[in-house]
């Protein structure tokens, strides 16, 4: 008999990490409490070689998320056919348990900025981003989660709260959520506002995934504290907290620990899903 | 100008105001919490360049990339989400490039750098299978085609690409000799290495790769370069897997 049946369908909720290739062999040998990973899309459209052969072979054991970066679902253009086939054919090919991508913009004309790009929450950009949704859903041919963004400013336009605009999306577009709390925490801190209050306005039964990730201290011009989602670092303890705090909402999911610029050792970063297993359990 | 086209117009131009309408929690003009994505583009466009260009970054020392790819970034920043792929322009930019002119193998070694990654990412091919090169008669041999493997690619320099690729490796390298050389990036399984070809292998292997016979290739070589050597070319195609299949119309 042919073993071709999805093994990982949905993501677990247990701890999972964003994967980087030097962890390697080092996850397959002792994953501790780690249940599935998250990988770039972006990193994985290559033709063929080690990137490929290791995804191929991680699949195998682990429940595989793809979250794309490139996607420009906040765009105010088109999305880009090519860039979505692309997504569709990787997609199709490693079936994983989940796909995700960002509530932002990062091409314009012909340029991608390699950064997630903050939009206006307007009635115009709601029907142009649950269009996009709808869309890559439809090419997809399957439900897509999306992320709330790390906020450093705000538009003078926007008519809707986030967690408005995020909640008329999935009513619109059938999308769930992936609920990153670092981001709810620095968005949360750079404009003032309670982190919590966030959670218990954001539509917590949409949520399909969480993020945690270490962040940077800064301040702006007036010497207000301003924090940047730098997943570089371990992640702090009032982002545990508020982890608990959003898991007493959703119960147990899916939680992905980020780790992304000078990444540490395989402990380290194992300790940290470590922790996540803890946030589940507890 | 439409909303999206303001705030991306600051972003890779320090000189550029902060765009109007972004504000603080507290409605605020929004000053440097603009320069977040400013910074953010900036650092991530030059860390994706760094990874791209290891020889060029060893060349020139950390200092000397981060300003020359910081004017590369806003010059050409990339054109598609697949930045595995991002610093295509790298080497005819360095080649323009008045200070770094007297560092004339740069741009070649941007070259090199953008092959080794190609063939990196470059779809996987079975090994090639010899044995019809053993098999076919003379004639058919002649008349017989061959495909490069998806990961091989091939680079011309009139510099010692090579020597100077072998220099920046390892500590106890010879310096490199004041030669031409071409070069064979091929893959083994999946690391790419860069290969120094000997005399007309270069031309021998672009003209097989154009679909041209095995005999022809030979005399197109051979015309070109009189001291070109099928035997030494051949031996080094097969030992590093440049080669993906011979066809003969006759041998299916």
């Amino acid at each position: 008999m042919l073993d071709t049946s999805p093994r990982f369908e949905p993501l677990p909720s247990a701890p999972g990490v964003g994967y980087k290739p030097q962890h390697f062999q080092d996850l397959l040998d002792a994953p501790g409490p780690v249940a599935w990973i998250e990988v770039h899309a972006e990193n994985y459209m290559g033709d063929g070689g080690r990137p490929l052969a290791q995804l191929a072979t991680l699949s195998e054991q682990f429940a595989i998320s793809i979250h794309g970066v490139g996607l420009s679902i906040g765009g105010e253009a088109a999305l880009d056919i090519d860039h979505l086939s692309r997504l569709k054919k990787l997609c199709d090919w490693i079936k994983p348990a989940s796909f995700s991508e960002h509530l932002a913009w990062s091409t314009h004309g012909a340029e991608f900025m390699n950064d997630l790009l903050p939009l206006p929450y307007t009635p115009a950009t709601l029907d142009r981003v649950a269009a996009h949704i709808n869309q890559v859903q439809d090419t997809l041919g399957r439900q897509m989660l999306l992320e709330n963004p790390s906020s450093y400013l705000t538009f003078a336009q926007s008519t809707l709260s986030e967690t408005d605009f995020l909640f008329e999306l999935t009513q619109r577009t059938s999308c769930g959520l992936l609920l990153d709390v670092n981001n709810v925490f620095i968005s949360s801190t750079n404009l003032g506002l309670s982190p919590q209050a966030y959670i218990d306005a954001y539509p917590t039964n949409k949520v399909g995934e969480m993020h945690v990730g270490g962040h940077d201290e800064d301040h702006d011009d007036r010497g207000a504290p301003l924090l940047i989602d730098s997943h570089g670092k371990p992640v702090v303890d009032p982002v545990w907290a508020l982890l608990d705090y959003a898991l007493a909402q959703t119960g147990p999911k899916p939680v992905l620990v980020e780790w992304d610029n000078d990444v540490p050792d395989w402990p380290t970063l194992r300790a940290e899903a470590l922790r996540a297993a803890h946030a589940l359990t507890s | 100008m439409t909303s999206q086209s303001r705030f991306r117009a600051g972003l890779l131009d320090p000189a550029q105001p902060v765009p109007d309408g972004l504000c603080d929690g507290g409605g605020r003009p929004a000053g440097r919490r603009y320069d977040v994505y400013r910074n953010n583009v900036a650092v991530s466009l030059i860390e994706a360049m760094k990874t791209a260009f290891p020889l060029v970054l060893k060349l020139i020392g950390t200092q000397n990339f981060d300003r020359l790819a910081g004017i590369y970034v806003r010059d050409h920043p990339p054109s598609s989400p697949l930045m595995m792929f991002y610093g295509a322009r790298f080497p005819d930019f360095l080649e323009g490039f008045a200070p770094l002119a007297h560092i004339g193998y740069l741009s070649d070694a941007a070259r090199l750098d953008i092959a080794l990654r190609q063939s990196y990412h470059a779809a996987d091919a079975a090994p090639f299978d010899p044995e019809p090169l053993q098999k076919f008669s003379s004639e058919a041999l002649l008349e017989a085609t061959i495909r490069l493997a998806p990961s091989t690619r091939i680079l011309r320099s009139c510099w010692p690409l090579h020597d100077i690729w072998v220099f920046n490796q390892s500590t106890d390298a010879e310096k490199p000799r004041s030669i031409s050389q071409d070069i064979l990036v091929t893959r083994v399984g999946f690391d790419p290495i860069p290969h120094a070809l000997p005399v007309g292998g270069a031309l021998w292997l672009e003209t097989l790769a154009s679909g041209v016979s095995f005999g022809e290739a030979h005399d197109i070589a051979l015309a070109a370069h009189t001291d070109f050597d099928l035997a030494t070319c051949l031996t080094l195609a097969l030992s590093t897997q440049a080669l993906a299949a011979i066809n003969h119309k006759d041998h299916r």
